[in-house]
């Protein structure tokens, strides 16, 4: 299930318990649910997919992708693609993969 | 749009392409989990632009297409019921089950409507108190945060019409299962990026390690599916098998810890059947015991169900990726998107369907080769 | 009660046991594979889906399959098309009907009524009439409000004001509560095609440009905005509008256009399949001239839509010989239903009969046809 698209929040009310955002898409807006997301606030991008917030958009990682590329020069020093969140090239072999049950 | 338009640049995509050309010089396979990402690659013809030694292989990774049989035909004997208003995501309605499909339950007479959101299934609910209200809970990971609020938002209403039919299948078992078998020839993986926004990418590490396979969580737009591939190839050209982070934008190493903590919460792990491919241990999510007062499968007794597959039909050879579509005798004649045989010919992500749309081994009298994109292979 | 379940004759039959016992525990109902006659899973074959009324794929064999020979001796012309030109009295006279079954019956930017005259009048400007007359009949379901019958009558009065056209002749009748979704609406038209003219989809020749007169998307995305189950905000109005003046503009700096067809359900892309398949001839697009307004593209990218796919009300396609083309675009964007106009794409001797274009990240892929109903996505 992959349809997940960015959209930016423009509104943020609370539906009894579920805190409930309209997102504009760039001209269509829907609202999509911010349970998943509490620290999101106004003017925020989030990837909503089936009606609910599940990510909010990096805006720095964003513009950072496209600058990378843009740079890409094949006479040129290979440059670092990705992310450079913390541990991402190395595999810490002590931790087991969150088990469903295990975290109740 | 925007953080959409960016990621189609026609000129940065060529930039790329012709990176990963410069950089190959062994023949690679690597493998797509994920049904958006086959279906840009297939519809903007990038694995046919890539160098000719790079094959991309598509795996099962249409939540649609490996929804077991058994389920399927559940669904639509619970949705014939006339006391039922069967709530499903539009991609379902078409997929054929053993013997009809929901769609055409819905001409008959049948209460079935396509919701946007499961929390709209909720609302159904309680608006129709009298009515018993199912929903096809489907998907991978990256749906389960949204089903599992349905469940407790239900839970919360105190609503005692509404069910879930839980389908959800998990992607690194599917991963385990085909890394595994005597025939893979899968090299590096890339990771579905929106499953990953959920679960994070920490399950994917201890499989990088043991099986020596790059994975490289990407995203679904050309640029993202290029640079993905661009980045494992890198490894693979330099022994190297980690994690890497395509989608830096959307995905981090922990995931969403708030959609996590409501996942586990409704579900469990358990074992699952996938259609085409058959059983994979602890490869689903159940709901969980104190939960079952809304599982539609405890609430309808759906009797023995039987369930036949089109013998013409190899999907499980396609979606565990052994098979391309090409290799199917009925593809194109006997099995097209208007009488689909097999759910990957009726999804909109699924390989056959894409394939099909493409126009990819179809007799076109005097057509002439489609795929060229700006950058050709030397 | 059970239900004596026999193995069905007809092989594309199956069961209704399970849909349609009342009170039936669904043990006994559900079907067993093993007793069907044909052991593929077809999907349903005997009753009619939505999708065949969507102007895709399903339409199309519909037609051809299904009332294409049953109307044969009647219909010796072939295949009925959206309008027919019949000779008299030495005169061309085309006549055309279509009708109307829009939910809700208003939307914004117009309701049933206006989209009944607009439709008609745009299917004889497709042939390349000028339109005359139309007929007007409604069926309406016991329990409209009488307001809502006056405002769209009302509105039918304007928009045929607005087409030059009068409204010679109607009908009314009522069914009972459920058997029509609030009002259906029928309206017939003829129009006197204009000496010289001579449109056709099989006109279409290689070389040939393909203008379109407008921004595609708006009425679909119009009308589902307001679709319960689906609703979601945008500032985008139906586009619904008469082009018979438009037409004639057209006409005027080209009296030999080839091809004139208004792509309304089954988007751009169904119409433009049409005309390549029956032509024999291939059609290339370039995405980038595409004008897909940005609220269409972000509401197809929430649903997971194809925008090619939906549904237009005031668009047209043109296909003219390419030293005609500069001319013809001058004259439409002299007039404000063609204001917008643009050339999208080329008549091709390549792949005869499908659609491709040329995507903005540079590759090429086909432009099929809708299958069925167009339904929103989510994966």
């Amino acid at each position: 299930m992959c349809l997940g698209i960015p959209g930016k929040v423009v509104e943020i009310r609370d539906e009894g318990p579920l805190r409930m955002a309209l997102v504009d898409y760039g001209g269509a807006r829907k609202e999509a649910c911010l349970a998943y997301l509490p620290d999101v606030v106004l003017g925020d991008y989030v990837i909503v997919h089936v009606g609910f917030a599940i990510s909010q958009l990096d805006e720095e990682e964003a513009t950072k992708t496209l600058e990378i590329l843009r740079m890409l020069d094949p006479e040129g020093m290979e440059l670092e693609l990705g992310s450079t969140d913390g541990e991402a090239a190395a595999p810490s072999s002590s931790a087991a993969p969150p088990v469903a049950g295990a975290s109740a | 749009m925007k953080y959409i338009d960016e990621y189609r640049d026609a000129p940065l995509a060529g930039k790329l392409l012709d990176e990963i050309h410069r950089i190959t010089t062994k023949p690679w396979a690597l493998m797509e989990v994920c049904g958006g990402q086959t279906h840009t690659l297939v519809k903007q013809g990038i694995d046919e632009a890539l160098p000719s030694g790079v094959r991309m292989i598509h795996g099962p990774g249409c939540p649609v297409c490996v929804t077991p049989l058994e389920q399927i035909d559940k669904a639509l004997a619970i949705a014939a019921r006339p006391d039922v208003i069967f709530t499903s995501y539009g991609d379902m309605l078409r997929v054929p089950g053993s013997t009809t499909d929901l769609l055409s339950l819905k001409a008959r007479g049948a209460d079935v409507r396509i919701v946007y959101s499961p929390l709209d299934a909720v609302r159904i609910a309680a608006a129709n108190p009298d009515r018993q209200v199912v929903f096809f809970a489907i998907g991978f990971e990256t749906t389960a945060p949204a089903n599992a609020m349905a469940v407790r938002q239900a839970a919360r209403l105190g609503l005692a019409n509404f069910t879930v039919l839980v389908s959800h299948v998990l992607v690194p078992p599917a991963m385990c299962a085909i890394l595994e078998s005597p025939t893979c020839q899968v090299q590096a993986f890339l990771a579905a990026g929106h499953v990953c926004a959920v679960m994070g990418w920490t399950e994917y590490e201890p499989i990088a390690e043991r099986y020596h396979v790059p994975i490289v969580v990407t995203g679904f737009e050309p640029l993202d599916l290029l640079e993905g591939i661009l980045m494992a190839i890198r490894q693979l050209e330099s022994g190297r098998a980690v994690v890497e982070n395509q989608y830096a934008r959307a995905v981090k190493r922990e995931g969403n810890l708030e959609a996590q903590e409501t996942v586990f919460r409704v579900f469990d792990v358990g074992d699952r059947k996938w259609r085409g491919i058959g059983m994979i241990p602890a490869s689903g999510y159940h709901l969980r015991p104190e939960f079952e007062r809304f599982d539609a499968e405890a609430r309808f007794d759906v009797g023995t169900i039987h369930t036949s597959e089109h013998p013409a039909c190899i999907a499980g050879q396609i979606l565990q990726g052994t098979k391309t579509p090409l290799d199917c005798t009925a593809y194109g004649v006997l099995c097209s998107p208007q009488k689909p045989l097999g759910a990957p010919m009726v999804s909109s992500e699924g390989v056959c369907s894409a394939y099909h749309a493409a126009g990819r081994g179809l007799a076109i009298p005097g057509a002439v080769p489609l795929y060229e994109l700006t950058r050709r292979e030397s | 009660m059970s239900t004596e379940r026999r193995p069905s004759a007809d092989p594309f039959g199956a069961p209704a046991a399970a849909a349609t016992t009342p009170g039936g525990e669904i043990g006994a109902g559900a079907p067993d594979p093993a007793n069907l006659v044909c052991p593929a899973p077809i999907p349903e074959r005997a009753r009619v889906l939505l999708g065949h009324g969507s102007g895709g794929q399903l339409s199309a064999a519909l037609m051809r399959d299904v009332i294409g020979p049953a109307l044969a001796e009647a219909a010796p012309g072939g295949p009925l098309n959206d309008a027919a030109v019949v000779e008299v009295a030495g005169q061309r006279l085309a006549f055309t009907t279509d009708s109307f079954v829009v939910s809700p019956i208003e939307f914004p930017g117009g309701d049933i009524g206006e989209l009944a005259v607009n439709g008609t009048v745009n299917d004889l400007a497709m042939m390349g009439a000028q339109p005359l007359a139309l007929s007007l009949a409604y069926v309406i379901e016991e329990g409209l409000p009488i307001e809502d019958l006056r405002r769209v009558t009302e509105s039918v009065a304007r928009a045929a004001g607005r087409a030059g056209v009068r409204v010679v002749t109607g009908d009314t009748k009522v069914v009972g509560r459920g058997a029509a979704d609030g009002l259906f609406v029928n309206t017939a038209g003829i129009g006197l095609v204009a000496p010289g003219v001579s449109v056709g989809a099989e006109r279409a020749a290689v070389g040939d440009a393909v203008i379109l007169s407008g921004p595609i998307g708006l009425h679909g995305i119009a009308i589902m905005s307001v679709r319960e189950g689906l609703d979601f905000e945008v500032e985008v109005v139906s586009d619904t509008q008469p082009l018979n003046g438009l037409v004639a503009a057209i006409v005027a700096a080209c009296p030999g256009v080839h091809v004139l067809r208004d792509p309304t359900r089954g988007g751009l892309a169904s119409a433009l399949n049409e005309i390549a398949a029956a032509s024999a001839r291939g059609i290339e697009l370039r995405e980038e001239t595409l004008p897909i307004p940005g609220p269409v593209r972000a509401a197809c990218e929430m649903l997971g839509l194809d925008p090619l796919h939906v549904a237009n009300e005031g668009k047209l396609v043109a296909i003219v010989p390419a030293a005609d083309a500069a001319a013809v675009l001058a004259a439409m964007r002299a007039v404000p239903e063609g204001a917008d106009a643009v050339e999208i794409g080329r008549v091709v001797a390549d792949h005869p009969s499908m659609v491709t274009m040329r995507t903005i990240v540079g590759s090429q892929r086909i432009v099929d046809m809708m299958v069925g109903e167009q339904l929103p996505r989510i994966c």
